[in-house]
């Protein structure tokens, strides 16, 4: 089978030869005119006609987002209540306070004895170590005001989900409209969603809560509806012969049975959604993405850094809480006895609320922590940078150029001189090689309709961007992994930075990459390769961990050294596993970088981005969707590829 | 001795696969099935259990036993056939009266124990109850009472994982009779333990069967389980029943090859009974009377040492004797 790399060498060179010397006729290049569809329009007109015309009988549209508004607002206007406003007499800043909100020391002997049901003292004291430092960094109230979007955010997300996934699993038809949906949901890109909703719903917290809520509700639909098929047959069975009716089979049998693994899908809710509130922002959100985001956008150091950090205090609070309950579920219940002796922590919790709450009306401090004893570390962040880019700054700017000007810029250069149909050809032949016909005409079904955006130079881009940060993340996560899986010790505090980084919402990531390098694609780059490098790195070293003992066993005793079996034996059998971290890198990869259109890139994230500026759904759902296009096409792509190898590797060829 | 039909089936058929009921117009053989890529899980099976008797279907792994008896309970729908418990054809009852009988009159216990991991011994055992809506107080009495017939008292807080196989599977056992159902579906209840406890088992079931007598459909893939057992043995074979008999005629008479290998290593004396080896007439000064099911392997040792014939009767009426000679005869293997 010399026949096919051969074919592959052809073509790259012919690509090679095109992009360099050939002069293209109008319409080879990119795609011409007559092609393009004004999808746009027609999306901006549908979206009008719904807002300004469709009905259902007497129910306009707009009342069915009034409504759906309206049952979103009310428990998120509780949740402010509890958190952040107290319940309050008159308007803005004349309104007088009647009953506080929940006082910091409740909230954090709140997080304190929640860690310590979840799991341990020792998690209640970080729970709450990390409330404190919101207080004393004086992120206090923006914290509270992104954790009410969470605390109404996940219940909807995970009702939802849960709701649909039962839903799935009952009707086989449910399960088979769903799915095609959820896929394109994961792949349209955060920001994509954000243009609909702001249109239907305006600007505001109730659209960045259902941006979120619709954004953090698909993988809980998977997760319900495989917790669901993994309920042993024989337990089905046993609730139907004991006569469970449906009702409460679902209710007493499957749910309580599949409780352990729905709880990973729950950790999941809460930490999309604490990614999408932080990007809601964008439209309207409020709280730490806010602050970060006008950071962002006044180039305040110091101040993106604080809000930052506040967001990795209150992720790394809601991933350590959401898992440790998650392993929790399903464990050994609750002591015997009266209501309150067995729910000591409750009691504790709810008298330290009412005692503080009327303490604090005498003294202030235990009711909002004093702004003298904040600490702002603005000037610190402030004069690092600035020591940094005075002292580095040529280093710095070197790197830059450099990477710039040898590597990005002419792959960027040749992918924008590719004539459209060879793109398309070879994804095509890509397709029909590694998954068949159907995959073949999945291919050019993607690509024509690129093509027909009218946004190929985006795509190029686009594809550009993807490609230099995804080669990058895997050239570091790939050897990251394989040390990671060499030695415990190793595996150790890169699995801990690793599960750091991925709890991060990926806004945060913008932050010290515009203070090092401004904004422009090199910034862009690193940002994107610092939020998809964990995948990489995971899939590695969990596939190199799990290449059968014996067959390592076999390499030692046939004498092979440690580099030999690395290199003949785990990778290799790895290399299906690192594959599908290839494909998850380019996922995340592709998510990223619309988010990072915020640092001035020129790609279909830039579309989106202005799209959301100008509230044009049509320009910003096309511009999403060729996003969904590329990652859905890469993704089965790859997924073949990898399965491919699995089948060669399992052949024993 | 023939008792009154609890539970029969009529040319009861499962296939899986894309289109069974097309295929099941025309009586399809086995090969025509897998041709046109189908499984026949269950294929053409009519039976009858008489109450209060132990019914055992045995056959090898992937034959079809535990479709069948889903067919029976109706937890699998059957492709057709008919379904007659009490004379009530199940396959047209409502969803209201199958969750009717199965919470009245059905008892199933699970190879895997299909125990809820939530809940506690006491709470597991009481499910049934509970579903049916009955308070709590009494749904726990009752439980109790089952708990204490399996011999697990005492345990009645703890929780499934806390127990070893053979317990739990106590738990399942209690779990299904805490409804009193006449009809007890049990599938392989004992293939998941180990040797020494399956043994220990199977006597534990034999006494609770001694005192509930119930209607039982018993599954095995484990012949010499099936032969302790059964009152009668339904041998299946990709699908299809190859022969229904009592344990004795099954290894006295075998239909076909493949009943014969299972029956070729089992002792006589497990299965033969005194009924069959009596002859006529009764001499005189018999050491007893036993009766005529009883297994020559239970009562030999007796008869031996006693030296004497032993009077045989059925049914309260002697139809015969027994010699120690004929006795020894069955054990060496000679004659039948
Ligand atoms: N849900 C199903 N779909 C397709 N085939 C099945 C299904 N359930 C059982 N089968 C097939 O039916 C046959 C009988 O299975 P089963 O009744 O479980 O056998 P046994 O209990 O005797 O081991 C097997 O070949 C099995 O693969
Ligand atoms: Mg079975």
């Amino acid at each position: 089978m010399r026949l096919w790399p051969a074919i592959w060498a052809a073509l790259a060179a012919a690509a090679l030869a095109l992009a360099l010397w050939a002069r293209l006729p109008a319409g080879w290049l990119w795609p011409p005119q007559a092609m393009h569809l004004p999808m746009a329009g027609w999306i901006t007109a549908g979206m009008a006609w719904l807002t300004d015309t469709a009905a259902i009988g007497p129910v306009t549209f707009k009342d069915l987002t009034r409504g759906i508004a309206a049952v979103i607002e009310a428990p998120y206007d509780a949740a402010r209540v509890l958190l952040v406003d107290g319940i309050t007499e008159g308007k803005g800043r004349k309104a007088t306070v009647l009953v506080p909100p929940l006082s910091w020391v409740a909230v954090t002997v709140a997080a304190v004895a929640l860690g310590h049901y979840a799991k341990d003292l020792a998690l209640g004291l970080l729970a709450g170590a990390l409330m404190l430092y919101l207080a004393v960094f004086d992120q206090w109230d923006s914290a509270m005001v992104t954790l009410a979007s969470i605390a109404i955010a996940v219940p909807l997300g995970v009702a939802g989900g849960l709701g649909l996934g039962i839903a799935a699993w009952r009707w086989r038809w449910v399960e088979r409209v769903l799915s095609p949906v959820l896929d394109l949901m994961q792949t349209v890109p955060t920001f994509a969603y954000l243009v609909p909703v702001l249109v239907l719903f305006g600007f505001g917290p109730v659209s960045a809560l259902l941006a979120t809520v619709i954004y953090a509700m698909p993988p809980m639909v998977r997760v319900t509806l495989v917790a669901l098929r993994a309920v042993p047959s024989e337990i089905v069975d046993f609730a139907d012969m004991a006569g469970c009716t449906q009702t409460q089979r679902m209710r007493k049998v499957m749910l309580p049975v599949a409780l352990p693994d729905l709880m990973v899908g729950v950790n999941q809710v809460i930490m999309l959604s604490l990614n999408m509130v932080i990007i809601a922002s964008m439209i309207g959100a409020g709280g730490l993405g806010a602050d970060v985001l006008a950071s962002l956008r006044r180039l305040d150091i110091g101040g993106g850094i604080e809000s930052g950090l506040a967001i990795t205090a209150l992720a790394i609070v809601l991933d350590r809480l959401g898992q440790a309950l998650a392993a929790k579920a399903g464990g050994v219940r609750a002591a015997e006895g009266s209501w309150p002796r067995r729910h000591p922590r409750t009691v504790l919790v709810l008298a330290v609320i009412l005692a503080s709450g009327v303490l604090g009306l005498l003294v202030p401090a235990v009711q909002d922590w004093p702004k003298d004893w904040t600490v702002t570390t603005k000037p610190f962040w402030a004069d690092l940078m600035e020591w940094i880019n005075v002292k580095y700054y040529e280093q710095l700017e070197a790197l830059r150029v450099w990477v710039l000007e040898h590597v990005m810029l002419p792959v960027k250069g040749f992918l924008l001189a590719l004539p459209w149909p060879l793109v398309v050809g070879v994804a095509t032949l890509a397709g029909w090689r590694l998954g068949g016909l159907r995959l073949a005409a999945l291919a050019v079904a993607l690509g024509l309709f690129l093509a027909a955006t009218g946004l190929w130079e985006q795509a190029m881009i686009t594809l550009y961007l993807c490609g230099v940060s995804v080669a990058i993340a895997m050239a570091l996560g790939v050897p990251l992994g394989i040390l990671a899986a060499s030695s415990e010790r190793a595996g150790k505090v890169i699995g801990t930075v690793v599960d750091t980084l991925q709890t991060l919402p990926s806004f945060v990531y913008l932050i010290p990459v515009v203070m090092l390098f401004r904004v422009g694609d090199f910034s862009a780059m690193i940002a994107v390769v610092l939020f998809a490098l964990v995948p990489a790195v995971k899939y590695t070293a969990h596939g190199l961990r799990s290449v059968p003992e014996e067959l390592v066993e076999a390499g030692v005793v046939s004498g092979a050294t440690r580099w030999q079996i690395l290199r003949k034996v785990r990778l290799p059998m790895a290399v299906p596993m690192i594959l599908l971290g290839l494909n998850q890198t380019i996922l995340l990869a592709l998510s990223m970088l619309v988010i990072t259109a915020l640092v001035g890139t020129r790609d279909l994230g830039q579309e989106v981005y202005i799209a959301l500026t100008k509230a044009d759904v049509g320009r910003g759902l096309v511009a999403g969707l060729s996003v969904a296009a590329i990652a859905i096409l890469a993704d089965r792509l790859i997924g073949a590829a990898a399965k491919d190898a699995k089948a060669r590797l399992e052949g024993g060829t | 001795m023939t008792r009154p039909v609890k539970l029969a089936c009529r040319h009861v058929w499962k296939i899986y696969g894309p289109h069974p009921e097309r295929l099941l117009g025309n009586a399809p053989t086995l090969e025509a099935i897998r041709a046109s890529g189908h499984v026949g899980a269950v294929r053409d099976v009519s039976l009858a259990v008489g109450e209060g008797e132990i019914f055992v279907i045995m056959g090898l792994s992937g034959s079809g036993k535990s479709t069948l008896v889903r067919c029976l309970s109706r937890l699998v729908e059957p492709t057709g056939g008919e379904i007659l418990y009490d004379g009530e054809d199940l396959l047209k009852a409502s969803p209201a009266r199958m969750i009717e009988i199965r919470r009245h009159h059905m008892g199933m216990v699970f190879q895997h124990f299909a125990l809820l991991p939530h809940l506690t011994v006491l709470e597991n055992v009481a499910f049934p109850l509970e579903v049916q809506g009955l308070a709590r107080a009494a749904r726990e009495a009752r439980a109790r009472e089952v708990i204490g017939l399996v011999g697990l008292q005492g345990r009645e807080g703890h929780f499934p994982r806390q127990l070893s196989g053979g317990q739990q599977q106590r738990v399942g056992i209690a779990r299904s009779l805490a409804v009193e159902p006449d009809l007890w579906f049990l599938d392989e209840p004992f293939s998941a333990l180990d040797p020494l406890i399956r043994r220990e088992m199977q006597e534990e079931f034999l006494r609770i069967q001694k005192q509930l007598k119930k209607t039982i459909v018993f599954i095995t893939h484990d012949f010499d389980e099936a032969i302790r057992l059964a009152d009668h043995i339904a041998i299946m074979k990709d699908g299809a029943l190859v022969q229904v008999a009592s344990p004795e005629e099954l290894v006295l008479a075998p239909a076909d090859d493949y009943v014969r290998a299972f029956t070729a290593h089992v002792s006589r004396a497990k299965v033969i009974t005194l009924g069959r080896i009596a002859t006529k007439g009764v001499p005189a000064g018999v050491a007893g009377t036993l009766p005529a099911e009883a297994r020559v392997e239970t009562v030999a040792e007796q008869v031996v040492t006693a030296g004497r014939p032993f009077a045989v009767e059925r049914e309260g009426a002697v139809i015969g004797h027994v010699t120690p000679q004929a006795v020894i005869d069955v054990l060496i293997g000679r004659g039948t």
